[in-house]
């Protein structure tokens, strides 16, 4: 019987006159998420609404599922739509509706009607009465509770009416697009994928970059990461995922500095390239899965002598998470099945039994400047051999 | 150049059978339990392969039982056997080396009441025979003994233990996993003594998704599948008819050419181990004493411990050459799982995730041995430089 769905939004009502730029980007990326479900669907958006009709078949379910992904939502409304009859119909319609959606009529309930259409007949209150007197009689069984109802029934008079009663929570957040955009270093594990997720959730797009290093990772290990940028990307829209080819960097660290500093180094020299990658692409940040004391490279003072290679901020959303909290948040978007296939750990051959835990930065860069100028063509090597994949 | 040593995973499909097998989805896709001319084609193209088969192994066409591949025929030998003749025994025999579809199945009968004894290996991947003379029993209702290893190639001593067997208890069942065997050996199950055996169709350059269990006449087994009552009610489900057409025709094709087949393969064999021999620090595996060029395991499969290389590293740093093998133990960082075959035979615990299998096929050639054996003298030193520091 739903046809189509109101949306709600929560923060970006609070935007001032930046406003319709949130409302434009929220209404986009609910198109695109929109593009892959069966169906056709018009959205738009007025008077501080935003509304997806559907045009034809389409499912519901499927719909909802697409609409749960998009950030910015707050609230989809399920709402059954008609052109303005006249108040009889209205309620008419009304009671057609409650009986549909509730076939126990044990319920208590409220009218919140809203008149958007200043010139209709009835005011908001008059309408509310009215209505909650048409239902009473329809279904005895019914009361009022205006402070606390089972059923809240809205009604909106636009230039068309409006009835819906159930909201299905969105994952909240801001659209996608509306807060810049930056480089996540994604790995196959869980941390990082989760890590993405957050940030963009908060309205920022995200580019990844993961580090390649045949024959020591495997192609499977890099289809996993593939796999993990397209469940990301069903919620952040098409990511931009650049790949690159590790291996000589990493083993020319290896051969040349303390096996204890190998992955505090190999770690500088990730976000040195991330960065790189970032500025290239006009992102305004680099964004790591790391939480505190994970690892011996996610101290506080591994994650100081890592930081001072780069300019632009790391976020860090995880940081003060438990493995546990991360993995349920991996659940519930649905990396956590892909994350822990087995393919990612080919390179541990190079992680030494011991790895620093509190590395001191000037060792660290004094070992560094052994790597010579042979490293800068390694790196320079890397950047240009990248391979760029576009995951939807 | 693309070398493809991994046949004993899968094979490439004969052109003539892929041929073949477009011809009958396209043309003869009849169901054969139809009444109708088209449902009789596609009988006759089921009973002309059933004899192919049948004569191949010198066997009667109503013993050969066709399945969904290896996998399913194991399955239903062992438990088809175990609940038909759970009243005269609940003891079964095997070996710690069998493929996971004999094992894990011997794990289910196990769970249902059965008793299970795995014989254990010698060096060579061999079992013994005194071993299993020792463990059988009056009860003992099925002896399943693997024709080749898929790991190291050994192949155990099958027409001996045949005749063991039936002298020891004419009522125990002997069945044979032959899936890496069939098509490299000439294998007669009337002769050896063999019950029953499981054959696959992606081994031996058929398709995959078909098999077939050789059932001797006289044994009574349960099926594991209920439905349609095809195959004499043994093996519900509409006959693959393109499946069973493809292997029967690789089988032909296969036994056909077979002593050509077999001295290439050899040859390929002993030129490979010679020259992976010469590089310093590996071994080759399941080789018996005096007999240098593995003239005992299957024509086919090498197994090579590379000391100080971590198989899957050198597997990747093939592939970026074109060259696909496969890891002797399927292995990965997280949970480490040293292949059970290579482990019943004693490997030294450092090699066991430095092993690698090249498995040949009528494909193979000189050529592309050669490149394999110069590609691996230059990558294995390289991948021993960067091994885990200690």
């Amino acid at each position: 019987m739903f046809r189509a769905f109101l949306i709600k939004y929560a923060e970006i009502g609070v935007k001032g006159k930046n406003r319709h730029l949130f409302e434009d980007a929220l209404v986009h990326q609910i198109k695109v998420s929109l593009k892959r479900c069966d169906g056709k669907f018009f959205v738009h958006k007025t008077q501080g609404r935003i509304f997806v009709e559907a045009e034809g078949e389409f499912d519901f379910d499927e719909t909802v599922g697409c609409l749960r992904q998009v950030f910015g939502i707050s609230g989809i409304c399920p709402v059954v739509y008609a052109e303005d009859e006249g108040f009889e119909k209205l309620a008419e319609r009304v009671v057609d509706y409650v009986d549909k959606v509730y076939p126990d009529k044990n319920k208590t309930f409220k009218v919140n009607a809203r008149r958007a259409r200043k010139d209709y007949p009835k005011e908001s209150m008059e309408i509310n009465a009215d209505l909650g007197e048409v239902l009473l009689n329809a279904y005895p069984e019914m009361t009022v509770d205006v402070h606390n109802p089972d059923i809240m029934l809205s009604v909106e008079i636009r230039e068309k009416i409006y009835i819906y009663s159930e909201i299905i929570p969105g994952p909240g957040g801001m659209p996608v697009g509306t807060g810049g955009k930056a480089m996540l270093l994604l790995s196959g594990g869980i941390d990082s994928p989760v890590a993405g997720y957050m940030i963009a959730k908060r309205g920022v797009k995200i580019d990844a970059v993961y580090f390649h290093a045949p024959p020591y990772t495997s192609e499977r290990a890099k289809q996993k990461v593939v796999d993990l940028a397209r469940i990301v990307a069903r919620y952040t829209g098409p990511i931009y995922l650049h790949v690159i080819n590790f291996t000589d960097v990493q083993l020319h660290i290896y051969e040349t500095c303390p096996h204890e500093e190998l992955t505090i180094i190999m770690k500088r020299y990730m976000m040195r390239l991330a960065e790189k990658l970032a500025l290239d692409t006009e992102c305004l940040g680099l964004i790591t899965g790391e939480s505190i004391g994970q690892v011996a490279s996610q101290t506080l003072a591994s994650m100081a002598v890592i930081n001072e290679v780069c300019e632009l901020p790391i976020y860090r959303p995880l940081i003060g998470f438990d493995k546990q909290d991360i993995v349920d948040v991996a659940e519930k978007i649905g990396t956590y099945e892909t994350s822990i296939q087995p393919y990612e750990d080919c390179c541990t051959i190079f992680v030494a039994k011991h790895p620093v835990t509190k590395p001191n930065p000037k060792y660290i860069r004094r070992h560094e400047e052994k790597l010579g100028e042979k490293m800068e063509e390694l790196v320079k090597t890397a950047l240009e051999t990248e391979e760029l994949i576009i995951v939807e | 150049m693309e070398v493809y040593l991994d046949n004993s995973a899968t094979t490439r499909v004969f052109p003539e059978v892929a041929a073949e097998m477009t011809q009958i989805m396209c043309q003869q896709y009849g169901n054969p339990s139809s009444l109708h001319l088209k449902g009789m084609e596609a009988e006759q193209i089921l009973r002309r392969s059933k004899e192919t088969l049948a004569k191949i192994l010198k066997v009667n066409e109503k013993e050969i039982l066709f399945t969904s591949g290896g996998t399913e025929s194991d399955n239903l030998a062992l438990r088809g056997v175990a609940q038909a003749r759970q009243r005269q025994g609940r003891h079964l025999i095997t070996t710690q080396v069998e493929h996971p579809a004999i094992l894990q199945t011997m794990h289910f009968l196990e769970e249902q009441g059965f008793q299970v004894t795995y014989l254990p290996v010698d060096a060579y991947g061999r079992i013994h025979l005194e071993d299993l003379q020792r463990s059988m029993r009056m009860d003992t209702i099925l002896v399943s003994i693997m024709h080749t290893n898929n790991e190291v190639g050994a192949q155990q001593p099958i027409a001996e233990a045949g005749a063991l067997i039936k002298r020891m208890n004419p009522n125990t069942l002997f069945h044979v996993d032959a899936v890496q065997g069939f098509g490299k050996a000439k294998i007669y199950p009337k002769k050896m003594n063999i019950d029953l055996m499981s054959v696959s169709g992606h081994k031996i350059h058929g398709p995959k998704g078909i098999g077939f269990l050789y059932v001797n006449e006289q044994v009574r087994l349960r099926p594991i599948l209920f439905g349609g009552g095809q195959q004499n009610n043994l093996r519900s489900g509409t006959e693959n008819i393109p499946g069973i057409a493809g292997m029967a025709m690789a089988a032909k094709r296969l036994y056909d050419n077979y002593d050509e087949d077999l001295r290439n393969l050899e040859e390929c064999k002993a030129f490979f181990i010679n020259g992976v021999s010469q590089i310093e620090g590996t071994r080759v595996n399941a080789l018996l004493p005096g007999l240098p060029h593995g003239e005992e395991t299957a024509p086919h499969i090498v197994s090579v411990s590379f000391r100080g290389v971590r198989s899957e590293v050198l597997l990747h740093a093939l592939e970026e050459k074109g060259i696909y093998v496969s890891a002797g133990s399927a292995c990965s960082a997280r949970k480490p799982q040293p292949s059970a075959t290579l482990k019943a035979m004693g490997i030294p615990q450092d090699l066991l995730s430095s092993t690698i299998r090249f498995s040949f096929s009528v494909f193979t050639n000189r050529e592309e041995l050669e490149y394999t054996l110069s590609e691996l003298r230059e990558i294995v030193p390289i991948l021993r430089m960067y091994t885990r520091k200690r």
